[in-house]
């Protein structure tokens, strides 16, 4: 079922962050992709059925506007600190995809009482013990975008099987600002392991078993850095659990958040 | 005018069937089928060249560096400009010039820099560009930041040459506790520079703000009568009028005793330009953040083969025909290269001669043809058209050194 959402802009550290919101419940703070997120997802309607859904572009991303100061995953991290304590809201749970789930991890790190829960799913932020996390500076946007696919069908089915030259102009501009705050290391902070101790709030770690771009190494290094971390690991999936088995995450994700 | 000699340096001594089967021989390529035997003796024929050169009567050599790329083996410009500062005399040593964003520290290069013009006594012209889309994967610096650490770096580098240390640094991409370089320039008040350049907007109109000839790298001629509109347009903003002593050209001309021979040879410059082994795979050569925002959705285009590259791909038989490829005896290139004069009006020419496996023979012949016949030539035309040289017209050096510059811009 389709949730009500609304969209608005907010003003963080003088920049405007585009937000999108649905639902009531515990608030929950969803952190997209480093190829951004389609505007509507079935997986945010479904969390929406349960929470208050809260669904920002990341600065630099999609329709938020381009910090030139950003300098680092860190600083975005901090942003979205002043976000929840703006909305009122510092307590949120985390959910971070990917990407995402390195700004969550790090979001955790600074605060270690504050989020109700901490959900990382396919987290980029480490670097992986086995394997390195795959570098979309060699890879063209769709060719990026695919490997995050356990099957080209689950593409297909949410970008089309030729993406359009809006999606692609879209990317770009994701890629551009990943560019800009993660560089070098490409992806991963050299701090975060040993600041994860830190955390002192339940943790559920996902991993898609067929991720081709975080590797699942490094979701066993995360579940042993987390204090009280478990990890789940979602058959016949690739990095983008979302949207290639949304119906499961939301499953999971829901069990974990609600759980008193 | 001012006529100089330029060459890739390729090192075209691998199997293009390798190259074929990869699809692309720049970056990622593999470097085992570089020969350093074949390196070795490519790197001493391009240093007789350049020596000819100077013997049979050009003004200057030009050079340049690429990374990670058998059309170019040249990995350090200021590597050969130190060599030939101290085995010519007269010729100038024109830089086109060092990738200032792949620099972690500019003070270094504008020590290299001054100790090339020092050794030279006084023959560096020092350009600056930004290093190419791959060669900011091959050297792992950021693409996003590029054009903010070029202009950072040349700000940084020309203090350096003119500001008496020690002082300190505090920039965005740079920072330097001491900033005090026992190496200077001999020019005064520094070496000439010239920016090289292909499609970027932003660097055209940085030249012109300048006051830094600046290069066009084989455009066709309607493409750089557009560069120079952008150019002069910035000019009069910055209060100046552009003239020929602000415009050079890059020109392909191979030269040959027969025609054949010569259309023969100038072949090989679509071996650089990738026809027969494939170049750099788009998305290498276009990494996000490098171009303009304003061509972002042509390079997405271009990137993932939904459209050519902005910068064009024209047959061989095209480009002769516009006259971007120019092959023959000097009897038949002088007419063309007489043309383009006309109708480009460049004060600086850069003639690319040989590329991909021409001998070193023809190459040598190719030099002394184009410097007995067709140089000549060239140089009474110029002085007809008024195509005075930045040294002959004594530009200024820079925006700040000008004389001339109108009330209305310096308010």
């Amino acid at each position: 079922m389709a949730a009500a959402w609304s969209d608005k802009r907010v003003e963080v550290a003088g920049v405007k962050v585009h937000l999108s919101r649905a639902g009531s419940g515990a608030p929950l703070l969803v952190l997209h992709h480093d190829i951004g997120t389609l505007e509507r997802l079935p997986f945010y309607d479904a969390l929406a059925q349960r929470f208050d859904v809260l669904v920002p572009h990341h600065p630099g991303y999609g329709q938020s506007e381009r910090p030139h100061w950003l300098r680092s995953v860190r600083d975005v991290a901090v942003m979205y600190r002043c976000l929840l304590t703006e909305l009122g809201l510092p307590q949120a749970s985390l959910l971070g995809l990917g990407f995402g789930g390195w700004i969550a991890a790090e979001m955790a790190s600074m605060a270690p009482r504050d989020p109700a829960r901490l959900v990382l799913v396919g987290a980029m932020g480490l670097k992986p013990p086995e394997g390195d996390i795959l570098d979309q500076a060699l890879l063209s946007y769709v060719d990026y975008a695919r490997a995050g696919f356990h099957t080209s069908e689950a593409f297909a089915a949410a970008y089309g099987v030729e993406p359009s030259t809006d999606q692609l102009e879209q990317w770009d501009i994701c890629r551009e600002m990943s560019f800009r705050i993660a560089w070098k290391p490409y992806m991963y902070s050299q701090t975060l392991p040993h600041l994860l101790s830190s955390v002192r709030v339940p943790s559920l770690v996902v991993w898609g078993k067929d991720d081709r771009v975080v590797p699942p190494s490094a979701g066993h290094l995360y579940a042993s850095r987390l204090p009280d971390a478990r990890l789940e690991i979602v058959k016949a999936c690739g990095h983008c659990v979302e949207m290639e088995k949304a119906d499961a995450l939301a499953q999971l994700v829901t069990a974990f958040v609600a759980a008193k | 005018m001012h006529l100089m000699y330029f060459t890739e340096q390729p090192m075209s001594a691998y199997s293009s069937e390798d190259g074929l089967r990869f699809g692309a021989t720049a970056l990622m390529f593999s470097n085992k089928h570089f020969d350093p035997v074949a390196g070795s003796r490519l790197y001493n024929e391009y240093l007789e060249q350049y020596v000819h050169a100077e013997e049979m009567g050009f003004d200057g050599i030009m050079l340049n560096e690429h990374h990670n790329a058998p059309f170019c083996m040249q990995a350090k410009a200021n590597v050969f400009a130190s060599v030939l500062a101290g085995v010519t005399k007269r010729v100038k040593l024109v830089l086109l010039g060092n990738p200032l964003p792949l620099a972690e520290n500019p003070i270094r290069l504008a020590e290299e820099l001054a100790m090339i013009d020092m050794i030279s006594k006084g023959r560096l012209v020092s350009g600056f560009v930004r290093g190419g889309g791959q060669e900011q994967l091959a050297t792992g610096v950021n693409p996003a930041y590029n054009r903010e650490r070029f202009e950072e770096a040349h700000d940084l580098i020309v203090k350096a040459w003119t500001q008496p240390g020690p002082f300190r640094w505090e920039g965005t991409h740079y920072q330097h506790r001491v900033v005090n370089p026992w190496a200077v320039p001999l020019q005064k008040p520094y070496p000439r520079v010239w920016i090289p350049g292909v499609v970027s907007r932003e660097t055209i109109i940085w030249s012109a703000q300048q006051r830094y000839p600046y290069i066009a790298l084989n455009t066709s001629i309607e493409a750089t009568k557009k560069i120079w509109e952008t150019y002069d347009k910035a000019a009069a903003e910055a209060g100046y009028t552009a003239g020929p002593e602000n415009r050079g050209y890059l020109q392909r001309v191979h030269v040959a005793e027969t025609e054949e021979k010569a259309i023969q040879n100038a072949r090989q410059f679509m071996w650089m330009q990738g026809e027969f082994t494939g170049l750099a795979h788009p998305v290498w050569s276009s990494p996000s953040g490098y171009f303009s925002p304003t061509q972002r959705r042509a390079f997405v285009e271009f990137a993932t083969g939904r459209a050519i590259s902005p910068r064009g791909r024209p047959t061989f038989e095209q480009q002769l025909d516009d006259m971007q490829i120019i092959a023959g005896t000097p009897k038949t290139v002088i007419p063309k290269l007489k043309r383009i004069l006309e109708e480009t009006r460049p004060s600086i020419m850069a003639i690319w001669g040989n590329d991909g496996a021409v001998s070193h023979q023809d190459s040598m012949t190719c030099l002394r043809l184009l410097a007995q016949e067709v140089l000549p030539a060239l140089r009474d035309f110029g002085n007809t058209l008024g195509l005075k040289s930045p040294f002959e017209a004594d530009a200024p050096v820079g925006i700040a050194y000008s004389k001339d510059l109108k009330r209305a811009a310096a308010e």
